[in-house]
């Protein structure tokens, strides 16, 4: 695995860089929700190169999965697909916001190159993939795990509510 | 390894800051928050190869998060279409309804 590593991890490190320039250049929500989905399978190969099996997996499934669906649906719903974003008065926004993105990405690149970093340990590769996060996640992790399930409630009945067509107000609209 | 995952999930992020700014469709706005948590997510999993396996645990919890997130920020902007007709933040101005 080491002898490929590097030729793998540069090329899907490239993919997900090009694929999220492409990404943030669209001005198409439906073009941009699948560029976005090339960078989720760009991340979770570089996850399983890193060595974290199950979060690849989740990765796929529940990002490239179920978010990205979730989003492109809303495109659907609210029928913006050919409605592509109108160019605005400010006609020097997205140069501006390129000079601030390559800003911010110097600072980050200092702060990351600054220090010497620990030797990384080797991954586990003979327990199975799912066992050390499980371990951790519900021995030393567990009251985040239980916060985290509450967290879902309140999403689903907090988007259900803010989602609810309300036949008093919108009568007449739509 | 690490730090080349560190080096490109910088990248990621500062594409996604760029994202946020530049754009006004809401929705694309979203999806480029999408892409900054999922390069805090590659910053995690590359240092839990240093520290242990928490950073995959907080990678999880911060995935459920994005989800509920999403659901969230999504109803919002359905909400704020139905009003306004438009997803254009330009055109969103006032907080009252």
């Amino acid at each position: 695995m080491d002898g490929a590593s590097p030729l793998f991890f540069w090329l899907f490190a490239a993919l997900a860089i090009v694929a999220s320039l492409a990404f943030v250049t669209r001005r198409n929500p439906v073009s941009a929700a699948l560029w976005l989905v090339q960078v989720m399978f760009a991340i979770a190969a570089l996850y399983v190169l890193l060595g974290a099996f199950y979060l690849g997996a989740v990765q796929v499934l529940v990002y490239a999965g179920a978010i990205m669906v979730v989003f492109v649906f809303v495109v659907m719903l609210l029928n913006l697909g050919h409605e592509a974003e109108a160019p605005g008065r400010l006609r020097w926004l997205p140069a501006a916001g390129s000079l601030a993105g390559l800003a911010f990405a110097a600072l980050l690149l200092r702060s990351v190159t600054a220090r010497a970093l620990p030797a990384p340990t080797a991954p586990d590769e003979s327990a199975n993939a799912v066992m050390p996060v499980a371990t951790a996640l519900f021995t030393e992790h567990i009251v985040a795990f239980e916060v985290t399930s509450m967290l879902l409630l309140v999403a689903v009945v907090g988007s259900v509510v803010l989602a609810k067509q309300r036949t008093d107000v919108s009568e007449g609209q739509s | 390894m690490i730090r080349e995952a560190l080096i490109v999930s910088a990248i990621l992020f500062s594409i996604g800051v760029a994202g946020v700014l530049v754009h006004r469709n809401a929705l694309l706005l979203f999806m480029c928050v999408e892409l900054m948590l999922n390069a805090v997510n590659l910053t995690l999993v590359a240092f839990s190869r240093l520290h242990g396996t928490s950073g995959q645990v907080f990678v999880v919890l911060v995935m459920t998060v994005a989800a509920a997130e999403a659901a969230i920020g999504l109803a919002i902007v359905i909400g704020v279409f139905r009003h306004y007709r438009t997803v254009d933040m330009g055109r969103i101005r006032l907080l009252r309804g």
